[in-house]
């Protein structure tokens, strides 16, 4: 077996042409991630410029509506730029630029990796260069406006679907064209060994935080943790530390578009098979022949064909849950933490906070859950309003 | 033994590659004899995928075209049963290790054998990851191309002592397609191949025209050529056949 393996699931399927440049990364990474000055370096931009340790917040009139478990919610829609997806980007383009590099590429679905890419290469000096689905660009013109105000290039992707997986590949494309001068930030948990692995552990600080946090307020492990998944990176970072923790179950939510019963569905694990695509194997939604399938879901997020190698694996030995949640319970779940904690989470993480609402009364009083929420809704108020039948502008 | 060594038997192999489907799968069976009568020595079939990463515009319009037209696996895999009455011409699959291995890599590559192929390029499948496909292969005698890039220096070496049929030299960085210039040191590639193991080189991506064709060949055993091929196709599409051919020849003469 290959390299960066979870169970069956990860490795390196990629051309030729780009194996050194993963070879240059991996053993980049092996030395920094054990390097005193790196870790140092980094964790001052996690805590002065993103603004960590994110809160724990414990969402008092959510848990009291619900009636059963008590529910925290990890805020990591408090961080610069509104999302997780900083805490990847900082530690990639740090490494970047000790690796000599001085130009970034990057995929984005809703921009929100693009723009935490675009804000990580103007704080470092780095040239930047970003892929979005074409799709996507006009869902989210104005993260396309942010990613120029910060100086970087947007390149609307109009192949194939036109959204993220379509983003994927031509950043992998351009990458190709391009390795010794550049690096490619990947935004998840996938791609070909060492991203699952790197994305992984610069999101780990979530789940670390977060079990520090819970042990400080209530001096236990909490019984469940929820994150939405696409790619996953949200996810495993909530999940990581808590992996060998069996009593915390761990449940991911995945974007059922219209309902898992239909073709608008973006839910990989509900209605995906085993298969190998960008770089990785592991599930896929595809049709007989392995022709990846046209995925949709209302979050641009999380609007992707496939999951992580290691969310696959969690999946297979049974250490996490994934379950399935539509537009609509989404919507619901946006509008409902709106109105009752005063917080508007991000579409893609309203699809955990739906999950945690049909679940916390299921569980006692002396429960405790914690929801990711991976980012901050802004961006979606345009697009939930449409999904209402209400027009409004940016 | 499958008949992959003859390509290169006729002097300098040219090879052509199209996206099976593009238009039609009738009017592929009509290009691989129209291209063999024209001096193709090896064809190179592409199975479309639905994102073939590797491929720049040409090729990837090309997979979208066949796929729309409902092309599929099993369907080449007729149109490969009829060509294989009338002509013996070496043919090569290349396609995505996703369309394989969904299919059932054991499944594929045995009915690809039966059929009569002689080879399988798979460009997202490097050496680290090539015991999924290339026992498999082995088993069924059909060769497994190993290929290797401007970037893979020391890992040239290794790559070929392990090659099988030729090995498919990738002429410059980035994805397929037509290019003014190609900078690498071709020779120097093929040399640390012949260096492990005396095996045929081909060279690929971003060769279109003759004179092109020419310089490659007296840096390699083979010469191919796709997006140039497609464009025809594209451009010309039920009607390609003829230019197509016509281009073949010309390409073959060049070489020869």
């Amino acid at each position: 077996m290959s390299k960066g393996r979870f169970g069956v699931h990860g490795g390196q399927y990629i051309p030729e042409t780009l194996m050194n440049a993963v070879i240059e990364l991996e053993q980049a990474y092996n030395k920094y991630k054990n390097d005193n000055a790196f870790e140092e370096e980094l964790t001052e931009l996690f805590n002065e410029y993103a603004g960590r340790p994110s809160r724990l917040y414990y969402a008092k009139h959510l848990t009291q509506k619900l009636g059963g478990a008590k529910i925290y919610l990890k805020r990591e829609d408090l961080n610069h730029t509104g999302a997780h997806k900083i805490n990847n980007v900082l530690g990639q383009v740090l490494l970047a630029k000790k690796m000599g590099k001085t130009r970034v590429i990057a995929e984005t679905g809703a921009g929100q990796h693009g723009v935490a890419t675009a804000t990580a290469a103007a704080l470092m000096g780095m040239e930047c260069e970003v892929f979005m689905g074409e799709e996507d660009t006009k869902r989210q013109s104005l993260n396309v406006y942010k990613m120029r105000l910060l100086g970087a290039k947007v390149h609307p992707v109009a192949t194939g679907t036109a959204t993220l997986k379509d983003a994927v590949s031509e950043t992998m494309r351009e990458w190709t064209n391009r390795m010794e001068d550049t690096h490619y930030v990947l935004g998840s948990v996938m791609g070909p060994h060492p991203f699952p692995m790197i994305v992984r552990d610069f999101q780990a600080v979530i789940s670390k935080e977060i079990k520090q946090q819970l042990l400080q307020k209530e001096g236990r492990l909490p019984d469940a943790v929820l994150a939405c998944v696409g790619g996953g990176s949200n996810a495993i970072g909530a999940f990581y530390h808590f992996i060998e923790d069996s009593t915390v179950r761990l449940i991911g939510c995945e974007a059922a578009g219209r309902g898992i019963d239909t073709a608008e569905t973006a839910a990989t694990i509900a209605t995906g098979r085993l298969g190998i695509f960008h770089g990785m194997k592991s599930y896929f939604c595809q049709d007989a022949y392995g022709q990846i399938a046209p995925v949709y879901s209302i979050s641009a997020g999380l609007d992707y064909p496939g999951i992580g190698p290691e969310h696959a694996w969690l999946y297979d030995i049974g250490r996490a849950e994934y379950v399935a949640v539509t537009d609509e319970e989404a919507v619901e779940a946006f509008e409902f933490l709106s109105k009752t904690e005063g917080i508007i989470p991000a579409i893609e993480s309203a699809h955990a906070v739906a999950h945690g609402i049909k679940m916390a009364p299921e569980m006692g009083k002396d429960k405790i859950m914690v929801i990711n929420l991976s980012g901050r809704g802004d961006k979606d108020c345009v697009s939930v309003a449409k999904y209402r039948g209400e027009d409004i502008h940016e | 033994m499958n008949n992959l060594k003859k390509a290169f038997e006729k002097g300098k192999a040219f090879i052509p590659f199209i996206t099976c489907g593009d238009p039609s799968l009738e009017i592929t069976e009509q290009l691989v004899y129209a291209m063999e009568k024209a001096g193709a020595d090896l064809i190179e079939l592409g199975i479309a995928f639905s994102d073939p990463t590797a491929e720049g515009a040409v090729i990837q319009k090309a997979n979208l075209r066949a796929l729309s037209g409902g092309v599929t696996t099993d369907k080449i895999f007729d149109m490969v049963e009829n060509i294989r009455k009338k002509t013996k011409i070496p043919l090569a699959f290349m396609t995505y290790a996703n369309v394989v291995f969904s299919y059932g890599s054991e499944k594929f590559v045995k009915k690809a054998a039966e059929l009569g192929m002689d080879a399988l390029i798979i460009p997202d499948v490097p050496f680290e990851e090539k015991e999924e496909f290339a026992p498999l292969c082995k088993a069924y005698d059909i060769d497994f191309i190993s290929l290797i890039a401007p970037t893979s220096q020391e890992r040239i070496a290794m790559i070929a002592k392990e090659a099988e049929g030729f090995v498919y030299c990738v002429s410059s960085l980035g994805v397929t397609g037509v290019r003014s210039e190609i900078t690498t040191d071709i020779a120097a590639m093929v040399e640390l191949v012949k260096k492990q193991k005396e095996i045929p080189c081909a060279v690929g991506f971003g060769i279109s025209t003759p004179e092109q064709a020419k310089d490659m060949a007296k840096k390699a055993d083979g010469v191919i050529v796709g997006s140039a091929i497609v464009k025809l196709c594209e451009q010309y599409g039920s009607q390609c056949v003829g230019p197509v051919a016509e281009y073949v020849k010309k390409m073959k003469e060049a070489i020869s």
